[in-house]
């Protein structure tokens, strides 16, 4: 007798989970879960159907009432959406974690004795190790930056890098993300959700805690404090309501209570910051800065910006004032210096790098450009300077007239492209609107903060491709997040 | 504070009064005007359609279409529906620095006007959505002082709101004396709802309606929250308050202001001023609250940073 899918669906929630070739968070092979995930299994075969709906609703009006939302860009002013959010967490061993930390301090550690090299000696050029010409011809390089120094030398404070997990069950680095990230809110709100969601799963994981995340945020850019400022002014600065991350730079000024200011509320007077408040002129030390490099200073750089304050990099020279993240780190960031970073690694530390890059080809190489000009359909192509999952091509899903398009851009400005082999990323169990469990490709972006010490809170945002068999993660297109569960042990 | 933030909280608070204020006189003479109406009448209309922002184009306009182009015409930057958007634009640059429920009530209002407004014909109704823009106002008044803190940002919404409701007091008054001819008790009882104050007068005076008395009411009340000294009171404790949280400054020039705007309220007879020249006197509170909106500007949101640092 043929029953229905809603019949098998209340029989088990996974009758349609079908593992393929790409890592899967939760299953070693059909129906035998990795026993780290053995709970969630257990927990969720034992819940009817209706229960798990009922949490899923309950978890979207906690995150709308809570007003977790993002604006699409290229669409009419204020399309604000909620978040999207699946209702299961994907769960990391503290073993794997281990891993991921360690790779990941190392990582910062080299990327940002990289950068002091490249702004003040450069001897990595002379040795050779990295072409001059790769620095000098990248957008996000910061002529201005050169000689100047910075507290601490951190120049990267936050960083958000996002790692994939191959099908061999290995991580590796996708982007470093060395300028602005964002998404630690949805990692934070995402978590209070969960708890009220599933308080019997955390008692019985040993979930390790992420809530210190903005306590740790505030005491690195505390350490960052400009020289004699023993009681520093930290201040956030935002592009104003209208930008996508506004709802999590207004999140994180309020969780660590300091001043969430536009740039139309700093006065710059002889290298000195200020903001305006009833009370007069307050003395500004620390800006953790959500803005652009492009748009800090119209004096500076972009002189049509209204965003930024001018002569803010001119007290930024002089020491008056401390940038998170520095000028310039975009250049580490660039996804054809991204290809060399395991170099930059063994060269300032020399180590081995503990995670891998994936493997990579420059446009600007004629032999690498040729071959996968021959072979778009099996690359991902990529703008070295974009972010956020625009500007790229993904070869198995394009048409031919969009790999010609491409084709033509890589060779009108090869320098400005890369290209990497399709991923298989791993895939994770997520909660699908037929109220089954289906398998999506996830990827992880953990938060790592840098200052007098490197801190990185277990855990990261998870991103989810919710369309069935996409690869693009990006929330701007479609993507969504989960709870990310690092365990004690 | 911020001085953005505080200046955003002044100017959605004294745009909402400004809804809230249109509304409220739109729906007083609009019952009024249910009845068969006298040249008198008409004429008075149109001075206070005037004084609501329809400026000399009132006279030309029948009344309904006044009271549509007062409620949903957003071209028309005085109308309600302008003053709402204002406010919530206002709130929506502070989101995070007013309570949700405050930012609810206003971004409802501000919705259901708008809604109006879309499926307006010449020949709709007006009356619902002036009870709904008043009601909407006492519950988005009522979230305002029951979810925030009574600090300095509370203050300048005060002031804000005070500041906008003496100064439309003034106005409001000087349109009806000004045409006072052939005023009968209907159109003072108007006036006396345009601000809610029709049984607070009427403890007070009873039902007898006598302009001087109603003037002396709407003006020099010191109990009646529509009342011109009643606001400036308020203003004055507002900023009070104000001074007390920042760091004191030159304050001096606020406090002679707004002593001086005080004192006249207080001691001043309604016939001494009613035999000089009343439109003179509410002129002179319209200027001395334009100064003292300067003054308190200049202070605390716009002020020169040489005069800053030199503090």
């Amino acid at each position: 007798m043929a029953t229905t899918l809603a019949e098998r669906a209340i029989s088990t929630p996974f009758f349609d989970y079908r593992i393929d070739t790409a890592y899967d968070e939760m299953f070693r092979s059909p129906d035998r879960p990795r026993p780290h995930y053995r709970a969630l299994h257990a927990h969720l075969l034992k819940l009817p159907a209706e229960e798990l709906l009922r949490s899923k609703q309950e978890a979207d009006l906690s995150f709308f009432n809570q007003g977790i939302t993002f604006t699409v860009y290229g669409r009419s002013e204020g399309t604000e959406r909620i978040f999207p959010h699946d209702l299961l967490p994907r769960i990391i061993t503290s073993a794997e974690w281990e891993i991921i930390e360690r790779g990941l301090t190392q990582r910062i550690t080299a990327l940002n004795l990289f950068l002091k090299d490249i702004y003040h000696e450069r001897r990595i050029l002379k040795d050779r190790v990295i072409p001059g010409e790769i620095i000098y011809t990248c957008k996000h390089f910061r002529r201005q930056m050169r000689g100047v120094k910075v507290t601490r030398d951190v120049y990267v404070a936050v960083c958000g890098t996002d790692l994939i997990r191959l099908p061999s069950g290995k991580f590796v680095v996708l982007e470093d993300n060395l300028r602005v990230p964002s998404g630690v809110s949805y990692m934070l709100t995402s978590r209070r959700v969960m708890k009220q969601i599933f308080p019997a799963l955390f008692r019985k994981c040993g979930v390790r805690p992420i809530e210190q995340y903005s306590q740790a945020l505030l005491s690195t850019l505390r350490s960052l404090a400009p020289e004699g400022r023993s009681s520093p002014t930290i201040v956030l600065l935002t592009p104003g309501v209208y930008n996508s991350a506004y709802f999590e730079h207004a999140y994180l000024a309020r969780q660590m209570g300091i001043e969430l200011v536009e740039g139309r509320d700093l006065v710059i007077h002889d290298d000195l910051v200020y903001m305006r408040t009833t009370s007069g002129l307050k003395r500004v030390d620390v800006i953790y800065r959500r803005v652009d490099d492009d748009f800090l200073d119209p004096l500076a750089f972009r002189s049509d910006s209204s965003l930024g304050a001018a002569g803010l990099f001119n007290a930024y020279r002089a020491g008056n004032v401390v940038l998170a993240n520095a000028l310039g780190t975009g250049v580490a960031d660039d996804k054809a210096i991204y290809a060399y970073v395991p170099e930059i690694i063994t060269y300032y530390l020399g180590e081995d790098p503990i995670l891998e890059n994936v493997e990579t080809f420059l446009m600007a190489d004629e032999t690498q450009r040729e071959h996968v000009c021959n072979n778009l359909d099996k690359y991902v192509v990529k703008a070295v300077g974009e972010s956020g999952g625009y500007g790229m091509l993904i070869g198995p899903h394009s048409s031919k007239e969009q790999q010609e398009q491409f084709r033509a851009r890589i060779l009108e400005d090869p320098r400005n492209y890369i290209a990497q082999p399709t991923l298989a990323l791993s895939t994770a169990p997520c909660f699908t609107e037929n109220g089954a469990i289906e398998p999506r490709h996830v990827d992880l972006r953990p938060y790592v903060l840098f200052g007098e010490k490197v801190t990185i809170v277990p855990g990261g945002l998870t991103r989810v491709a919710l369309r069935k068999g996409s690869l693009v993660v990006n929330s701007s297109q479609g993507g969504g997040s989960k709870d990310t569960w690092v365990l004690q042990n | 504070m911020l001085s953005r933030v505080a200046d955003s909280l002044y100017w959605m608070s004294r745009y909402f009064e400004r809804a809230d204020h249109c509304a409220r006189v739109l729906e007083a003479n609009y019952n009024l005007m249910l009845n068969p109406t006298k040249p008198s009448t008409e004429q008075r209309w149109n001075r206070i359609a005037a004084c609501l922002g329809l400026g000399s184009d009132a006279a030309g306009l029948d009344p309904q279409t006044a009271i549509l182009r007062l409620t949903c015409d957003s071209s028309n930057r005085s109308s309600i529906i302008s003053c709402l958007a204002s406010a919530r634009e206002n709130a929506s640059q502070i989101r995070e620095q007013i309570s949700s429920e405050m930012w609810e009530r206003l971004n409802q209002l501000y919705h259901e006007v708008r809604q109006f407004s879309t499926r307006t014909e010449n020949d709709s109704e007006p009356l619902p959505l002036l009870t709904a823009v008043r009601e909407g106002a006492y519950k988005f008044h009522g979230v305002t002082d029951g979810t925030i803190s009574h600090g300095e940002g509370w203050q300048f919404i005060q002031f804000g709101k005070y500041m906008e409701r003496a100064c439309a007091l003034s106005i409001l008054l000087d349109a009806h004396f000004s045409a006072s001819a052939g005023a009968d008790d209907l159109d003072w009882v108007g006036l006396l709802v345009s601000c809610s104050a029709f049984e607070a007068y009427c403890k007070v005076y009873t039902a007898d309606l006598k302009p001087d008395h109603v003037a002396e009411f709407l003006l020099f009340s010191p109990e009646f929250p529509y009342s011109v000294r009643y606001s400036a009171d308020r203003m004055g404790t507002a900023l009070e308050a104000i001074k007390q949280t920042s760091a004191v400054r030159k304050t001096s020039r606020i406090e002679r202001l707004i002593g001086m705007l005080r004192s006249s309220l207080s001691y001043v007879q309604i016939d001494e001023i009613i035999a000089r020249d009343l439109h003179r006197y509410l002129n002179s509170v319209i200027e001395q609250c334009r100064r003292l909106h300067a003054a308190v500007h200049e202070l605390y949101i716009g002020y020169p940073i040489e005069a800053a640092l030199g503090a």
